[in-house]
């Protein structure tokens, strides 16, 4: 389990970094975010609010170690600070509140953009020559889709014009949520355009990633001898070829999720869905900088546990990471 | 054939971004009485809500956005070149401090780091911006530029110039960068398309300078306008499909590069179309 080990290790390393590049933002930036929150509102704050603000932020007189220190102790209690858009409420409770949307949105969106993505890359590898390349130009052009633009197009044809679907919140007005079948059809129902969205954009990397990867593996002598062996295409091209593909694949897809996050924060806001990246904006929009903050924070932290299962992924598919330990 | 097209494409458009506005003369920000007109003949892309002709818009965006994607994509490949060469070519240390700091920014999501930075700057212009964006966008480039300057470090050429007495940054920037700059042309034209994308998302959220026209921003005040609920599609769709040819185009380039690289990957017809066997 050496792969794992080394693996967390350098998670655990980012996980801190991204901790401490949290820490510095607010110090290192151009100006004082009290002086900037201050300045916004012309001066209508009492001197105490600008102290309680400055207490929120970290910011004291005491040496920036001391404040590194005492941040670090108020994380490990879980204590990010009060959110001035929702004051009082706590940002840890706002973000409680928001994640579990996104969480579930992003989640089963990749899933499927996953499934389909590679099984359509491989294909398009095996039929190569077949009308099947005609997918490719299509796919080099969605590649370079804007997320928010794919958003405003579904929500033009399928929400406004064709009146399908509806284009905002996470599920209706009219029902109670709770544990009902009611209330989950309502979420599923309203889930479907942003996860189309978030599908459609997300898949063409899976598509050309695969393809590209297949094609190079459908050269290599062990397919050959498969093929010489009589096995059924299906076999070959499941079970020899895009079983082996299918490793850098997962590597590439790792590195793909922080650039799905991104896309799926623009999709959230235009969806005005309930989930961490309309959070982030209202927070950037009030200079809500608590909030702001711990939401970069919740989604690197994501971003660095979901990495970190794609490892998992790996280990039980390539068989060579697990005998590095005896 | 691939890269003739998607040269085709950047070339339209750098052209449009040069040359267009010379041309055109308006003002993109000027507002007139037709408010939301289609498509006609004398408003090609017709109207925003307030009489702003679209294509002029276009024109003028393009060049704030392909502007702030170039300027950024140059210096994030400056620090991707340093971070990079240096780390690949002296190894030991240097090379794990910096293949970590690489790695680290490759995993924080970008968009959300550029959002929270983006919030606290206190001006943000089109430098600004570019800058946030580079910060973020170079660790791609660095890695694959490292991996590159370890496997030429060993080479005869690099040994020769060691052992005649070259220091080692005249051997980093005078004999091994030359030799990757078909790499960093790739890993450049990747840079330009996530910068121009991550800047129309920037200002399509309303945190760029919405007082310059850019793609991003026509999205964002399209969006604001209410377009799509009037079903004013000539003036959301323009911006959009201007974002994804520019990187349809930057991205045929850089497959038919790795299509010369890698043969197997041409789309060729194969002698015996697999489907024909059972």
């Amino acid at each position: 389990m050496r792969f794992l080990a080394r693996r967390l290790g350098f998670y655990l390393l980012t996980a801190w970094a991204a901790i401490t590049l949290n820490f510095l933002i607010p110090r290192l930036m151009p100006g004082d975010p009290v002086e900037l929150l201050v300045a916004r509102m012309k001066g209508n704050v009492e001197p105490e609010a600008i102290d309680a603000m400055r207490r929120a932020f970290g910011i004291s007189d005491a040496s920036l170690w001391q404040q590194y220190l005492d941040y670090l102790g108020n994380l490990a209690r879980g204590e990010l600070g009060r959110s001035i858009t929702f004051f009082p409420t706590e940002v840890s409770t706002v973000i409680a509140d928001s994640l579990p949307w996104t969480v579930g949105l992003v989640g089963v969106a990749t899933l499927i953009s996953y499934l389909i993505g590679t099984s359509l890359g491989v294909l398009m590898a095996w039929r190569r020559g077949t009308w099947l390349d005609g997918v490719l130009p299509a796919a080099t052009f969605m590649h370079a889709v804007p997320y928010f633009w794919v958003a405003l197009a579904l929500v033009f044809v399928f929400g406004v014009t064709l009146q399908w679907f509806p284009v905002s919140r996470a599920y209706g007005l009219d029902v109670m949520p709770g544990m009902t079948g009611e209330f989950a059809a309502s979420v599923l129902y309203h889930a479907a355009l942003p996860a189309v969205t978030i599908v459609i954009a997300s898949m063409a990397d899976r598509i050309l990633g695969m393809r590209n990867v297949m094609v190079t593996t459908l050269g290599e002598d062990y397919v050959v001898m498969a093929e010489a062996k009589g096995l059924t295409s299906r076999r070959v091209m499941w079970a020899y070829a895009a079983r082996n593909a299918i490793l850098p694949n997962i590597t590439s897809f790792a590195l793909s999720l922080g650039f799905v996050v991104g896309g799926s924060v623009l999709t959230e806001i235009v969806f005005s869905y309930p989930g961490i990246g309309s959070m982030l904006l209202k927070g950037v929009e009030n200079e809500d900088f608590p909030l702001m903050q711990g939401i970069f924070l919740v989604i690197s932290l994501a971003v660095l546990v979901a990495n970190f299962l794609a490892d998992l992924a790996y280990v039980v598919l390539d068989p060579r990471t697990r005998q590095e330990s005896e | 054939m691939k890269i003739k097209i998607g040269f085709g494409i950047l070339v339209f458009f750098a052209l449009m971004a040069l040359a267009g506005p010379l041309l055109i003369g308006a003002d993109p920000a000027a507002t007139s009485d037709d408010g939301l007109q289609g498509p006609s003949a004398e408003h090609w892309l017709g109207t925003t809500q307030t009489g702003q002709d679209i294509l002029t818009q276009i024109v003028y965006g393009a060049r704030i956005s392909m502007g702030i994607g170039v300027l950024s994509a140059v210096i994030a490949n400056l620090l991707a070149i340093l971070v990079g060469l240096v780390g690949g070519y002296f190894g030991g240390a240097v090379d794990e401090v910096l293949s970590v700091l690489t790695n680290i920014f490759l995993v924080l999501p970008a968009l959300p780091l550029i959002i929270v930075l983006a919030g606290y700057l206190p001006q943000r212009g089109v430098g600004s911006v570019a800058v946030v964006i580079a910060v973020t966008g170079w660790a791609w480039g660095a890695r694959v530029l490292r991996a590159q300057t370890l496997s030429i470090r060993r080479r005869d050429f690099v040994q020769a110039a060691r052992a005649s007495g070259e220091g080692p940054l005249r051997i980093i920037f005078f004999e091994i960068m030359p030799v990757l700059l078909p790499v960093i042309a790739t890993s450049f034209l990747a840079t330009v398309v996530a910068a121009i994308l991550a800047e129309a998302g920037l200002s399509f959220l309303g945190l760029a300078d919405l007082s310059t026209v850019s793609w991003g921003s026509m999205l964002y005040f399209a969006q604001n306008g209410q377009a799509l609920l009037i079903g004013a599609w000539w003036w959301f769709i323009p911006p959009g499909l201007c974002i994804a040819l520019i990187g349809t185009g930057l991205a045929l380039v850089n497959f038919g590069i790795d299509e010369i690289a890698n043969p197997r990957l041409r789309t060729i017809k194969v002698k015996a179309p697999r489907k024909a066997r059972t």
